[in-house]
């Protein structure tokens, strides 16, 4: 099923929903005509936007929010701290084309600081789906929770069935290991997957995790995993400093594990872009860099 | 609650002035930005809200946003002498206890959102008028925003979104004091021709005298200007109005009185009552 025929269902169960965007109809292209009474398009204007939805979520309205994540959350970034965060208003931000997913183009259009900056709002809630299915999975939880929440929209296919039962704060095992376990979120999941087989091929034992949201993120599987793993591996599209390495260190300081991490993602990094898999590559996220490094770690 | 005459609004609003003036004592307030705004915000509150104790949460209800969130003493001068506000409640201003502060929170009741951050309010109020028309619903929204604030290009934005969605049941009422937080605005960010400037957005215009409460009821009295637009009222005010030694001073922005302050400025008021 596709995002938006989720959507279209979600309306039809809950008329209050309403579908909104700043003109950026990539994961929402037939709702207009399919769901009219339900869909609002403010034009290329993300301040206006996040205000619109804060003033709809005020009458009772679920407003489920799109545009490209670095416009949404950048260009309007105080209306959503001030209107949704301190608000504490139920509106859904579903910020598109994150990490390096617009491609060509370019830094402009890269979201790479996003997590980070929906985390650090109070009130806020992260979603990360891993591809298209996890998406569709957790997307109806989501609009039941009534909370705020950031949805890092990815529509990479599936290369996993993932588990049905999705919780808000649970993460989803897709293997434990018992040497090194990955734990990862969103469009690299791919990646984070193939890598682990590699490892298992070659004779580790390797583990990964899907995290799904990052705040609230699993604590407790992450200690779990710290405490049994000799190594724990983050991979992200996306600044360490203020992504899933930053989360994952935060709660091994807290509760005093000591534990190897190796974290995969990007450090202070503003590269013009190319095709998908050519900016894996050159930012050392790809399966084979991701592999050789690991086994370096352990050697 | 009945509408007032004219007399009548001046004794009302010259007792939300006093209001004010309290609040302008232990911690200070803006009251240069609440005073312009006063027979405004009264003449709301009496003649035009349809807003009381009893619907103060009902989706029947008018909305009135206050985005220029420094003029809050006004908000909550004008909730005291409606009673919906316990005056003894002003004891807790600025304590962790409250919410009373130098901007409104919608925790104190009446409040429809905070505010403080100028931009914002417009298009929260485009979000309750949007709703109001999809139900087909007849309830008002309306809008108090500084000339200042309008250097702020969100409010822009969202006033091309009221004009897209033909939202004649919103009213932006511009407190055109003259004034940014320091400096005049013509000095500044010139924003004349203001009226135009709305016109050209797509939007109905009228232009009063902020102080007289005639031209108040007649610009109220016929809205929406056009079916279809929304409407702007751009009220030219004195920034500081009632108390002169305040009036137009740019250095009196901010005030934090002391008593014999207070008491002066009190007496000047009282001398000033219309």
């Amino acid at each position: 099923m596709k995002y938006e025929e989720i959507l279209e269902q979600l309306i039809n169960e809950n008329s209050n929903i309403l579908v909104m965007t700043a003109e950026n109809l990539s994961a929402i292209r037939n709702l207009s005509k399919s769901v009219p009474q339900n869909f609002l398009d403010v034009g290329i204007a993300e301040m206006s936007l996040v205000g619109t939805a804060a003033g709809l979520a005020l009458r009772g309205r679920r407003p489920i929010i799109h545009a490209l994540a670095p416009f949404l959350l950048y260009r309007a970034f105080e209306f959503i701290r001030t209107d949704i965060g301190y608000g504490n208003l139920p509106v859904i931000l579903v910020g598109t084309f994150t990490g390096f997913l617009s491609t060509g183009n370019g830094p402009t259009h890269q979201a790479i600081e996003d997590v980070g900056l929906m985390c650090g709002i109070p009130n806020m809630n992260v979603f990360a789906p891993a591809d298209i299915e996890d998406l569709n999975i957790g997307i109806a939880e989501i609009v039941k929770s009534n909370k705020p929440f950031y949805v890092r929209f990815n529509e990479l296919p599936a290369i996993v069935e993932h588990s049905q039962n999705f919780e808000i704060g649970s993460s989803e095992v897709i293997r434990k290991g018992k040497d090194i376990n990955i734990l990862t979120y969103g469009t690299l999941f791919k990646q984070s997957y193939l890598a682990m087989n590699k490892l298992n091929e070659m004779g580790y034992d390797a583990g990964l995790v899907n995290l799904r949201t990052l705040k609230p993120i699993d604590e407790q599987e992450i200690i779990k995993l710290a405490q049994n793993s000799k190594l724990l591996v983050t991979i992200e599209d996306h600044f360490i400093q203020t992504g899933l390495y930053s989360l994952i260190s935060n709660i091994l300081v807290h509760n005093h594990i000591n534990c190897n991490v190796l974290p995969f993602g990007l450090n202070e990094w503003f590269k013009t872009s190319a095709d998908l898999s050519e900016i894996i590559e050159t930012a050392g996220l790809s399966e084979d860099h991701i592999v050789n490094k690991i086994i370096n770690t352990l050697k | 609650m009945k509408e007032l005459n004219i007399q009548e609004l001046k004794d009302f609003s010259f007792r939300v002035r006093k209001n004010i003036l309290k609040m302008s004592t232990k911690g200070g307030s803006y009251i240069g930005s609440a005073f312009s705004a006063t027979d405004l915000v009264s003449y709301l509150y009496t003649n035009v809200l349809n807003i009381n104790l009893n619907n103060l949460k009902s989706p029947d209800r008018d909305y009135f946003f206050l985005s220029k969130g420094h003029a809050v003493p006004v908000l909550y001068g004008t909730f005291i002498e409606l009673g919906w506000f316990d005056e003894k409640r002003l004891d807790n201003y600025l304590k962790t206890s409250d919410y009373l502060y130098w901007h409104p929170n919608r925790h104190i009741d009446g409040v429809e959102f905070h505010a403080g951050s100028l931009g914002h309010n417009l298009a929260v109020a485009n979000g309750v008028a949007i709703d109001i028309k999809l139900k087909a619903a007849s309830n008002k929204v309306y809008i108090l925003m500084g000339d200042g604030e309008l250097n702020e290009g969100s409010n822009w934005e969202a006033i091309l979104t009221a004009n897209a969605y033909k939202l004649d049941n919103l009213t932006v009422i511009v407190d055109r004091n003259r004034f940014q937080a320091n400096i005049t605005t013509e000095d500044l960010i010139p924003i004349e021709p203001i009226e135009d400037k709305f016109k050209a957005f797509g939007w109905a215009v009228k232009r009063i005298d902020g102080h007289n409460f005639e031209e108040i009821h007649s610009a109220f009295s016929t809205l929406p200007f056009e079916q279809g637009k929304p409407s702007v009222i751009i009220a030219d005010t004195i920034r500081g109005k009632g108390i002169p030694s305040i009036e137009q001073q740019a250095s009196k922005w901010f005030v934090n009185l002391n008593q014999d302050e207070y008491e002066n400025a009190l007496i000047e008021l009282e001398s000033n009552k219309e």
